[in-house]
């Protein structure tokens, strides 16, 4: 018999070499009044995050009267609603890596539109990690809103990024017509969700459709171009044009069900291969098809060592860091609480010391890890893109942890050659082809967002924390500098500034700069992939690095490096 | 070697053949095989991966599954016998046990029936020469009256030397129809005659017979040995009254409640009876007592028993072993006087079988089969091993011993609690129903004491404790991730990760409801019970093997460890309580029957199709019965659900089916 300890498991910890990297020191004083101020700011932020996501999620009664009716319809159907497909498409008491949750969260004014109409995420299913989509028919009919293809399309980036088989949980009424200008003609709108498709099962990523409602229109192309597709009788339909367009079109009158349902598709038009009695049959045939695919994607990469947990408590991140983007922290004591072992082998330690770096280890898998401990010098950048080329050269995944105000400005900074020496991050960064995970911890500023892998630089993810501020530069120094610019040019013209007119400019630009650095603000326009709790750290990283793994990491080509 | 005689001198046994099967089998063979004894097994086809069949030195195919195709065939097994060499025969107990005719046959075939002579087994197999034996043994049997003469006055007269409270039955009665009970002589005829107009009335006849009544009977019976030197000693007695449908349940050693002075009265008594027919081997008298403790001879059985281990525990000896050493011509090896009772032991029978249903027995895989480590437990089944139609559906005897009655109670018990068998309805846990009931531990045991506690000992619990639910959810949701590695990866941590949020997870619950569980961080299982929060965690998970999990739960302060098992259908539960929760291992959709279910009529259990009533094509009325099948010796009628057409017929007679096979399917009556 086997013997398994499989909650808090403690895996023996063999004598490897590497065990050998020194564990951070990293005691804090979690007494001292800064501390315990900090933990409840960021108590504040997180409890605010969680039940921001449970209004999302609903079926706690806090839904809209309008949701609730159509939850209930759609249950009356005898479908399940979008969670509990995914719910039972996964294996049991396996992880479910949601992504992008608050996707649509006070987009478009009033209307309420829950994870943008669909439910994406990264799962196991049948011992494969596989890339779940699926519609929330009971979000504006299941139809694609602007911010639900970006989601959509999202996810089918992460999936070919990381070899992740697709799962597409279909029922939707197509696109959303009053939103057509948004939806249709541009590259990165619905078309491109076929053009997907049919690419990465090009490249031998299987997609699988399950058809659990309507899939009129050009939805009906995602089980048509599917490898293999599945219907459930009586809910699920696809048509091109549907029974009103028939009729107008040809005046023929048909029903849904003759028209386009499982019998006609599965027995006569041969447009679905597998044959469904309900919502769960669906979701364990396509159980069955994914563990036709085997459990492992070719070449993973597999965690090397036990896995460890780290010595420090993930808790005291909130007293550590707190709310406060300008307060500086020790980056080394977040690492310390997510790491295996809170184990770190840093790296050029003495040298630009505002740029972290260094290896650990996450879930038994090596990485590298960069993060900030102040502003970008001249020596900090260049400490970066070695490390970097370290990380390509081995094909170590890398973590980026942004707290960053920017790269230095001032004579001496240029004069040193901060914008080459910039430069050189930026195009390490770049080209860097090994998996990069991104998690903004606090600020996010300027050109540090792009040094430190930035949406821009395709990260496979990026993360956010609840504390964290993402934009263009801080609020303060935006509207210090537009005063600066309102006050010279009143000067020029031998006029006063006053001080309330100061703070009459000042305040709309430090406020827009508060709300639209917000992460909910972010999160909601898919700047990031999540926002989550400091305590879920460890575990957040870990599935993004072992979905990332699916795909052998690829050698890199650097660009030209300006010396 | 071999010194041979046919009567009376030695002969060492060197190879012996089992003329029997399942755990009867396998304990005589324990004891050969310690003796050095070859072993010889004889099986029907099917025991063929039986575990008698495995543990023989050589095994011996015999014929077909039923008994008398196999197991009751005398001249196969002689066949056997001779071909293989054996010097003698272990007849177990029931198949060819008590069969004269097989005793006389092996013994001229100079094989040695390890039994007593056949003219013991004959007179005792005939309830009155046996009794008339007895009577002029001494030994004291039940008075009772049955001739010709009807006249009042001669049955008072015979009631006179029966003695009183005597019982008047009709002889062509049942039922308890036309019986009465005389408790005093002055109420004698007023009961004859009532029982005679009542006899009158439903048999048309009024001719009685009389007995003595015995008011709240025990059933106590005596272990004996004789050799062939004239010894008899006596094992002192069990106590088998717990019993329903004539089938002992639970046996204990010594009988509860009784005097030594008795005890020996009733040893002699047997000792009386077994020399009275010049009885060798193992046998066990039985007698029935009365509240007082006066006892009267019912029967000899001539064989070892079931119940024969705790007669060996409170002895220290083998009776097997005996048995052997009997046959080869040797002396009993203990004299009466060096016979001690040591402390108490108790035997509780675990049968398939579904208590609360009348105790139907039960037929089926054993999906799931562990015993208890702290007790003797003699069985003939191991895990993945079917009980079968054929045979005898006990899966075990759980046997243990302590120093005094109260502690081998609960050690039995604690035996019983970790006898855990999933897959097949059985009588564990009405046993320690029975075991803990106050009255059995007041030792307070008769013959009719199931009857008579019904209520608590087989009643329904429709509302389980809170822990019960508790640790049947969790179980449910442990026992399924069974295969999930966390070394593979945070993926798979076995913990039901979700971001921003704690999933929600429906198990069966009570009567085919399901229940919602939240799963929350740190292990925390959240739902509602009764109208109740329940807030449990759960901690030390362990998995045994694929499909077995262990765990400790805390819930309101209270910690214990329970043990989740998925079977084929359901997932039982081995923690506070023995219980099974509806939710099959793999959900099975069937492609064909698009349209409803309703549509099918399956079988109810496992079986054979005796009768097909209907044909294709056929109307057929709600109601009406279309197959016929027998399924545990009892006749079953497999009927039609609503106004249909027969689509298509599934089965034909003589064929066996499983359970739930699909037997007949039906058409929607379109008119």
């Amino acid at each position: 018999s086997i013997l398994r300890s499989q909650i808090h498991t403690n895996h023996k910890i063999e004598n490897y070499e590497t065990q050998k990297w020194p564990i951070l020191d990293s005691k804090i004083n979690t007494e001292s009044v800064e501390f315990e101020t900090n933990a409840m700011e960021m108590k504040k932020v997180v409890d605010n995050l969680h039940t921001t996501i449970a209004g999302i999620i609903g079926g706690n009664g806090t839904e809209s009267n309008n949701r609730k009716k159509q939850i209930k319809l759609h249950l009356r159907r005898g479908k399940l609603l979008a969670r509990d497909r995914v719910e039972g498409l996964l294996d049991h008491s396996t992880a479910f890596l949601e992504l992008s949750q608050l996707a649509g969260y006070q987009l478009y004014g009033n209307e309420n539109i829950p994870a943008g109409g669909i439910l994406t995420g990264i799962g196991a299913i049948s011992g494969r990690q596989c890339m779940i989509m699926a519609n929330d028919a009971t979000v504006k009919g299941g139809t694609y809103l602007p911010i639900t293809i970006k989601k959509y399309l999202r996810a089918q980036e992460i999936a070919r990024e990381c070899h992740l088989p697709c799962i597409y949980l279909v029922d939707s009424g197509g696109a959303n017509l009053t939103s057509q200008a948004d939806v249709f003609a541009d590259r990165d709108h619905i078309g491109r969700l076929f053009y997907n498709i049919a690419n990465m099962s090009g490249m031998g990523i299987p997609q699988i459709a399950v058809v659990m409602g309507s899939c009129t229109a050009g939805g009906a192309y995602v089980p048509a171009m599917a490898d293999t597709s599945i219907i459930v009788r009586k809910t699920g339909t696809i048509f091109l044009g549907g029974p009103p367009l028939v009729k107008a079109a040809t005046g023929e009158e048909i029903s849904a069900e003759e028209l386009g349902g499982a019998d006609l598709h599965c027995a006569v038009s041969g447009v679905t291969d597998y044959y469904a009695q309900n919502d769960e049959h669906a979701l364990s045939q396509a159980r069955n098809i994914v563990a036709t695919l085997g459990e492992k994607a070719p070449q993973t990469y597999a965690p090397e060592y036990p896995i460890e947990e780290p010595i420090y408590p993930a808790k005291e991140l909130y007293g550590i860091v707190g709310t406060n983007v300008t307060k500086p922290f020790d980056i080394r004591d977040v690492i310390a609480r997510f790491v295996d072992g809170s184990r770190f082998d840093e790296f050029k330690k003495r040298y630009g010391e505002t740029l972290i770096c260094g290896f650990a280890r996450l879930y038994g898998r090596r990485v590298g890890i960069i993060g900030n401990n102040g502003v970008l010098f001249n020596e900090s950048s260049m400490k970066g893109a070695h490390f970097i080329e370290i990380c390509c050269q081995r094909k170590i995944p890398l973590i980026f942890l942004q707290n960053i105000t920017g790269f230095m400005v001032g004579k001496d900074a240029e004069a040193g050659g901060i914008a080459k020496n910039g430069a050189k991050m930026v195009t390490a960064v770049s080209c860097a082809n090994v998996p990069k995970i991104t998690l903004i911890v606090g600020g996010s500023f300027g050109a540090g967002n792009y040094g430190m892998c930035g949406r821009a630089y395709s990260p496979r993810f990026v993360f956010m924390w609840p504390n964290a501020r993402i934009s263009l530069m801080g609020g303060e120094q935006a509207a210090n500098v537009l005063s600066q610019i309102a006050q010279e040019r009143r000067l020029r013209e031998g006029k006063e500034w006053t001080a309330e007119e100061d703070e009459k400019l000042k305040k709309p630009i430090e406020e827009r700069y508060e709300r639209e650095g917000h992460p909910y603000f972010a999160s909601a326009r898919l700047w990031d992939d999540g926002v989550i709790d400091p305590c879920d750290t460890r575990r957040i990283l870990g599935l993004a690095i072992q979905a990332a793994c699916n795909k052998p990491i690829e050698k890199t080509d650097f660009g030209v490096f300006r010396m | 070697q071999i010194r041979l005689s046919s009567n009376g001198s030695y002969k060492q046994i060197q190879k012996v053949l089992i003329a029997n099967r399942g755990e009867i089998a396998c304990r005589v063979m324990r004891t050969a095989k310690r003796l050095g004894i070859e072993t010889i097994a004889v099986y029907s086809d099917a025991d063929e991966k039986a575990l008698h069949t495995k543990t023989a030195d050589k095994a011996y195919r015999i014929g077909e599954a039923s008994p008398l195709k196999s197991y009751l065939k005398m001249d196969t097994i002689l066949e056997v016998a001779l071909k293989s060499g054996a010097h003698a025969v272990h007849p177990g107990y029931g198949f060819l046990s008590e069969n004269p005719e097989f005793a006389d046959l092996c013994q001229k075939n100079d094989i040695i029936f390890m039994g007593p002579p056949a003219q013991a087994i004959r007179d005792m197999g005939m309830k009155n020469t046996a009794k008339k034996i007895m009577i002029d043994a001494k030994v004291p049997v039940i008075e009772g009256y049955n001739g010709s003469n009807q006249d009042p006055q001669y049955l008072f007269e015979e009631a006179k030397r029966i003695g009183y409270p005597l019982m008047i039955k009709a002889v062509r009665g049942g039922g308890g129809k036309g019986m009465r009970i005389a408790w005093k002589e002055k109420d004698f005829f007023e009961s004859l005659e009532s029982a005679k107009s009542e006899s009158q009335k439903s048999f048309g006849d009024s001719d009685m017979i009389m007995e003595k009544f015995v008011e709240r009977p025990r059933h106590v019976e005596v272990q004996v040995f004789g050799d062939k030197w004239d010894n008899y000693v006596y094992l002192w007695e069990r106590d088998c009254s717990l019993q329903r449908r004539h089938q002992k349940v639970i046996e204990e050693a010594p009988a509860p409640l009784l005097s030594m002075e008795t005890r020996h009265r009733l040893g002699k008594a047997a000792c009386d009876a077994a020399r009275a027919v010049n009885y060798e081997g193992a046998g066990t008298v039985e007698f029935i007592m009365d509240p007082k403790g006066d006892f009267y001879f019912m029967e000899m059985n001539t064989r070892l028993q079931v119940e024969h281990p705790i007669s060996e525990l409170i002895c220290g000896i083998d009776l097997v072993e005996w048995q052997f050493k009997v046959a080869q011509g040797e002396k009993i090896p203990i004299k009466q006087e060096d016979l001690k009772i040591n402390g108490h032991a108790i035997e509780a029978r675990v049968y398939a079988e579904d208590s609360a249903a009348g105790f139907m027995p039960t037929a089926g895989l054993l999906e799931h089969l562990s015993f208890p480590t702290n007790a003797r437990v003699d069985s003939g089944v191991v895990q993945g091993d079917s009980v079968t139609v054929f045979y005898d559906p006990m899966i075990a005897k759980v046997i243990v011993h302590g120093a005094d009655r109260t502690e081998a109670i609960n050690r039995l018990d604690n035996a019983l609690n970790n006898t855990h068998i999933g897959g097949l309805c059985n009588n564990v846990s009405f046993v320690r129903k029975c075991l803990t009931h106050p009255e059995f531990v007041a030792g307070n045991v008769y013959t009719d004491f199931i009857a008579d506690h019904e209520k608590e000992l087989l009643g329904k619990d429709d509302k389980p404790s809170m822990d019960v639910v508790a640790e049947g959810v969790i179980g449910q949701l442990l026992v399924r991730s069974s295969n999930v590695d966390p070394s593979k990866g945070p993926f798979y941590a076995n913990d039901y990760f979700r971001l921003n949020h704690a999933p929600n997870k429906n198990v069966s619950g009570l009567n085919n409801a399901s229940i919602q569980v939240k799963i929350e961080k740190d292990n925390r299982y959240k739902f509602e019970y009764d109208g109740q929060n329940v807030e449990a965690v759960v901690t030390n998970v362990e998995y045994e093997e694929e499909n077995v999990v262990r765990f400790d739960i805390e819930l309101d302060k209270k910690r214990w460890r329970s043990k989740a098992v998925q079977l084929k259908d359901s997932v039982a539960i081995y923690g506070i309580e023995h219980r099974e929760w509806s939710a099959p291992r793999e959900k099975c959709y069937d492609d064909e029957a698009a349209s409803d279910a309703s549509l099918e009529a399956r079988s109810p259990m496992p079986g054979v199709i005796e009768k097909v009533l209907v044909k294709p094509g056929e109307k057929v009325s709600n109601g009406q019965p279309l197959i016929v099948m027998m399924a545990m010796k009892m006749e079953y009628s497999v009927r039609a659900k609503a106004d249909c057409i027969i689509k298509s017929i599934n089965c034909e007679a003589g064929q066996n089916v499983t359970k739930n096979a699909i037997l007949v399917k039906f058409e929607e009556n379109q008119d």
